[in-house]
């Protein structure tokens, strides 16, 4: 199956948010009313209760003036998702058309995929002990609707579809805008850590809306190597060797026991 | 709008001036953005603030608030000087060849017929010179120097760039490269539309600042083409359905001037003559004789010479049967306005802090939060015996009353002190439905009538305006019943029978009136055209005349049409939804065609909306055409493409009583200002009512420009945007913007509060510093500027203090809107 997703454009972009709270909206996710700090981006990040949030960077060079740029952040759904791999309780899973769904119910809320993310995605919510983050709208997708925030962006700064027909579009609008004024045109999402399963077309280079140029995953290596592909069989093991501890502790333990009594007894006898 | 929303795509260059329509239309940012990349149009963005408006935009032009003459006065007078108007459109299309009458003239600011001591003028001398039948003389050369082409290139001699820009604070390249790029649009094969928002009409100068976009507009050949137009972009979705119903002081549905206690005014037939244009010199005594005139045609009457049927449908519609030829239609039951007396929001809160009104009825409107000078109108509503508030919310006026509502988080001693044991108003509150909980239509800001079913039934008690309304009127008539006092009967007459056979209010008898029937068959008045003074129809509000036919034999109201296709590729969707007048879509077409009705202007046969076809002895295309569609181009009877003017020319000079205070725009400062008029030695707009002398801050102790304007996140006063936890919570505070260079003169640091102070009042918000605004350099000196939003008050989530305590209570020479947008103050740290 083809992949599906989201291109959003930065140069269509007007920053009304309205992506922000229709995902709100659809994945029925409390507001957080904190005080107002100075920013219009009054979210710093995305957090338990917020899966994108639209980022605010307001800048000043002596050529082009004042500008002002937008980028939506979200999940990026890597082909080659770092998060699941890192999870130990598999409760990451990769949809056919290329979502990464997080299954709440086999979260354990180790926030491993949370340090192992490469855009510091997922976030942990205390409240329920468990990470959250961008599903795609995978449940929506699936009954054949688009995701809440495309559904709702006014300037189709958001559109979503088949992803090889929306890199397409991606790249001769990169090129267009090249020809248009900013030289600095790029995509974004292509080739990035093997593809990312969200496109961008950004107005000048990716540092200057806060991405990564080159994108790596933190070093994981021994999980991703090892522990992960072993997992099934590392368990039993584990189990085993803190078994043997235990027995070998306890043995210990009780060799010393003499001298434990008596210190207990010192420690009473100051207590009264 | 002139033009629609969806026409925005087929422009070539956009000037927003006084909108910021990224974030409070964001849909028109679809269209300009689909323009910009298919046309290669420019955008331009005029205004004080670098907003979400001017990130998207090709070309962002400061100016400092309140001076949008001078800079659209020298945007004429590099037209001229470059000769970039469109000359066969500007001889044809408007009356820059009509010569003025010679006691006609402009000094230092003032235009002829000035009384000083009533400020107000005598506007004799602003009209034409005239043949024996009335007609204008003209000079089709534009040479003589009495023609309105002449006097308007000397009228802006004055306004060249250097003057211009130490008026408004531009960058000297700034606004050459907007010049540059708008003016361009003169080309024949080029359009440009202009979009404005209150940014422009708030001002004491608004509606004058207006007219210098017509200018412009037709100057430019702009006018009545797709991707052009003059489109006011309306705050609220229905606020133009809300106009079109007469919710003005002056007017009668369908913009028709309302009927004042004036002598002229006396009689139905003094009244059609006032509001008839060409009228005034005729010899008529009655509706018989008058009718005959109207059949034979009079000169200078344009399309209102139909204004008696429509008047007389219209008290057909309200008072049936006993609406006769011989009692005049009940022309007498109309309540008749005070001529001396303006009845605008400000004017009746003056009235009403002075004690002379008893009663208020707020339907979906929050003063305490969206009032000028509300300090001042809240306690004006204390003196009021009973206030009736309509709304989703129980808002801050329907609280007005509450300890917290008198609440002020820096003191001024402006404000009383006001407790609630003081204030004797009772108040009631009427629960109202919200838009997806009621049934109706809404005409948006494109004139386009769009019917809504509802979606969910009224949360609890709370009803649908209709509702309210229609129980309200059945129990007022119910408390006349059987009276036979002559002054009763206005409601004992009135019709009320919009009830749906079950005791409810059926909102299809509501849309019936408005569309118009026959009073002889009962079927739909199929268009305006067809509505008759004799009182065989009845219409509630000629403009949506039209709006219903009969489909197999049943009524079918066109605002419910739904067929998303466009055959012509403009953008014109002509069966979806149904827009006034007869479903036209852009206003005007007459002008997107040649003089000759029949060529394109060169280059842009696509832009092309109608043409005579000879062959079919009618006007074909793709709008509905803006005139009667079958008088060939070249009867000498057909009105120019102005239908609505008496001579149908667009008017570069606004001739009579057009305007209050000028027949052309003139630089006036704002009321409050941090300098003296370089452009004249008049200060203030000498035509504009000073109701509060004594609240007028001076430069010396509120050196700062303050403005207020909206975000996308919330609407209007917020009262429903702030009771949402999602829109809360991405602005969840007030706050002011200021430039990095005025937060270091003052200490002020970003996230920290700080006071504005004005003579009216004070208040605390957060500061947010930011680089996208800057001081301007304004006539040799440094002025800053700082903008709030005024969508704060005491209730919801989201709570702050209310901008417009610091706005004044002055307004517009012609209309009164408040002058929200450029005031004085002074800002410190808290």
């Amino acid at each position: 199956m083809a992949n599906l997703t989201n291109l959003y454009d930065v140069s269509k972009c007007t920053a009304c948010r309205g992506c922000q709270v229709a995902c709100k909206d659809w994945n029925q996710l409390p507001a957080s009313i904190k005080p107002f700090k100075g920013n219009y981006q009054t979210h710093e990040d995305t957090d338990g209760d917020t899966y994108t949030i639209i980022k605010y960077f307001e800048e000043e060079d002596p050529v082009h003036g004042v500008s002002w740029n937008f980028i939506k952040r979200q999940c990026m759904h890597c082909f080659d998702a770092n998060c699941m791999k890192v999870c130990p309780k598999g409760a990451y899973t990769k949809t056919e058309w290329g979502a990464t769904i997080h299954d709440p119910d086999k979260c354990i809320g180790c926030q491993y995929c949370a340090t192992a993310c490469p855009f510091d995605i997922p976030k942990y919510l205390k409240r329920v002990d468990k990470i959250t983050k961008c599903t795609l709208c995978a449940g929506r997708v699936e009954e054949g609707l688009e995701p809440a925030c495309a559904r709702t962006c006014p300037t189709d700064a958001l559109i979503f579809g088949d992803r090889d027909e929306l890199l397409q579009i991606a790249e001769d609008r990169a090129k267009f805008l090249q020809a248009n004024g900013f030289p600095n045109a790029t995509i974004y999402g292509k080739l990035e850590l093997g593809g990312l399963n969200k496109l961008y077309v950004l107005t000048d280079t990716p540092d200057k809306f806060g991405l990564p140029v080159d994108p790596k995953v933190p070093n994981v290596t021994f999980w991703q190597n090892y522990v992960q592909p072993y997992a099934s069989w590392l368990i039993p093991l584990f189990l085993l060797a803190s078994g043997t501890s235990f027995v070998t502790t306890r043995l210990i333990a009780n060799k010393n026991k003499g001298h434990e009594e008596g210190k207990e007894v010192v420690n009473d006898a100051i207590g009264s | 709008m002139t033009n629609s929303v969806n026409d925005l795509k087929n422009t070539d260059c956009a000037l927003i001036m006084g909108s910021n329509c990224a974030e409070n239309h964001p849909v028109t940012m679809r269209w300009l953005l689909k323009a910009r990349d298919t046309r290669g149009a420019k955008l331009i963005h005029v205004d004080p603030r670098f907003t979400r408006t001017s990130a998207r935009a090709d070309i962002y032009a400061p100016l400092r608030s309140g001076t949008d003459i001078a800079f659209l006065g020298g945007m004429i007078k590099y037209i001229i000087d470059n000769e970039l108007y469109h000359k066969d459109y500007v001889v044809n299309y408007t009356n820059a060849a009509c010569l003025i009458k010679d006691d006609y003239s402009f000094e230092d600011g003032l235009f002829s017929g000035y009384d000083e001591e009533n400020r107000k003028y005598d506007v004799s001398s602003w009209d034409y010179q005239t043949d024996e039948a009335g007609m204008a003389l003209t000079d089709p050369t534009l040479q003589h120097p009495r023609c309105v082409f002449q006097l308007l290139k000397k009228h802006y001699e004055r306004y060249d760039i250097d003057t211009v820009c130490e008026i408004t604070g531009t960058p000297k390249n700034k606004y050459l490269e907007v010049l540059k790029t708008f003016c361009a649009t003169g080309a024949p094969d080029k359009t440009g539309t202009i979009m404005y928002a209150m940014g422009i009409t708030q001002h004491t100068v608004g509606s004058q600042n207006v007219r210098a976009f017509s200018i412009v507009q037709m100057l430019l050949g702009n006018m009545g083409r797709p991707g052009g137009g003059i489109n006011a972009l309306r705050g609220e979705n229905n606020v133009q359905g809300a106009t079109d119903m007469a919710l003005l002081y002056h007017l009668i549905p369908g913009y028709i001037n309302s009927p004042s206690n004036a002598p002229s005014n006396k009689k139905l037939i003094d009244y059609i003559r006032s509001v008839t244009p060409g009228s005034a010199k005729l010899q008529f005594s009655n509706l018989a004789e008058f009718r005959e005139l109207v059949k034979a045609g009079f000169p200078n009457s344009g399309w209102k010479i139909n204004s008696s049927k429509w008047i007389v449908s219209m008290l057909k519609a309200w008072y049936g049967d006993a609406a006769t030829e011989s009692n005049d239609f009940a022309y007498h039951y109309l309540p008749k306005r005070d001529d001396k007396k303006n009845y605008s929001h400000i004017a009746l809160f003056e009235a009403m802090y002075k004690g002379e009104i008893d009663g208020l009825v707020v339907n979906g409107s929050n003063p305490v939060v969206g009032g000028p000078n509300a300090n001042k109108e809240q306690e004006a509503m204390t003196k009021l015996k009973w206030l009736v508030s309509i709304d989703l919310w129980l808002n801050e006026t329907a609280d007005f009353w509450t300890y917290k509502a008198w609440t002020r988080s820096v003191h001024n001693s402006a404000v009383p002190k006001i407790t609630p044991e003081n204030i004797q108003t009772e108040v009631f509150f009427l629960p109202a439905a919200a838009v997806y909980e009621k049934e109706g239509t809404a005409a948006q800001t494109g004139r386009l009538v769009q019917y809504r079913w509802k979606g969910a039934d009224p949360v609890g008690e709370s009803k649908a305006d209709l509702w309210i309304y229609y129980e309200l009127g059945k129990r007022l008539k119910k408390l006349y019943e059987g009276s036979t006092r002559p002054e009763d009967e206005p409601v004992v007459n009135m019709t009320w029978d919009y009830d749906d056979g079950h005791g409810h209010d059926d909102i299809y008898k509501v849309a019936r009136e408005l569309c118009g029937y026959s009073l002889v068959d009962g079927n739909p008045v199929e268009g305006f055209a067809k509505l008759m003074d004799d009182g065989s129809t009845a219409c509630g509000n000629w403009i949506y005349c039209g709006g219903a036919t009969l489909k197999d034999g049943q009524w079918f109201y066109k605002p419910q049409k739904r067929i998303k296709e466009d055959p012509s590729g403009l953008g014109i969707f002509p069966d979806w939804g149904w827009a006034w007048p007869v479903n036209r879509r852009i206003i005007y077409n007459r002008c997107s065609v040649q003089p000759d009705g029949v060529t394109p202007w060169p280059g842009d046969e696509a832009r092309k909306l109608v043409n005579w076809d000879a062959a079919q002895n009618k006007w074909v295309g793709v709008d509905v055409p803006d005139f009667v569609g079958t008088t060939a181009p070249d009867n000498p009877n057909f009105t120019k493409p102005f239908i609505m003017q008496p001579d149908g020319y667009g008017r570069l000079f606004a001739p009579t009583s057009a305007m209050k205070d000028g027949p052309f725009p003139e630089h006036y400062e704002p009321w409050e200002s941090p300098t003296t008029n370089k452009m004249n030695s008049r200060d203030l707009n000498p035509a504009t009512k000073i109701f509060e002398p004594e609240k007028q801050g001076t430069v010396d102790k509120y050196p700062i420009i303050g403005t207020t304007y909206r975000v996308s996140e919330h609407w209007q006063t917020g009262a429903l945007t702030r009771n949402l936890p999602w829109l809360a919570e991405l602005v969840p505070d007030m706050f002011v913007e200021l430039s990095e260079e005025l937060a270091k003169e003052k200490g002020i640091k970003n996230g920290r509060e700080v006071i504005v102070s004005t003579t009216r009042g004070d208040l605390k918000a957060i500061a947010c510093v930011t680089k996208r605004l800057k001081p301007f350099t304004i006539n040799g000196k440094k002025v800053h500027q700082i903008g709030m939003l005024w969508q704060f008050g005491f209730k919801g989530y989201a709570t702050g203090d209310t901008a417009n305590w610091l706005t004044p209570h002055i307004g517009d020479a012609n209309t009164t809107i408040p002058e929200y947008k450029a005031w004085l103050c002074d800002i410190r740290r808290a």
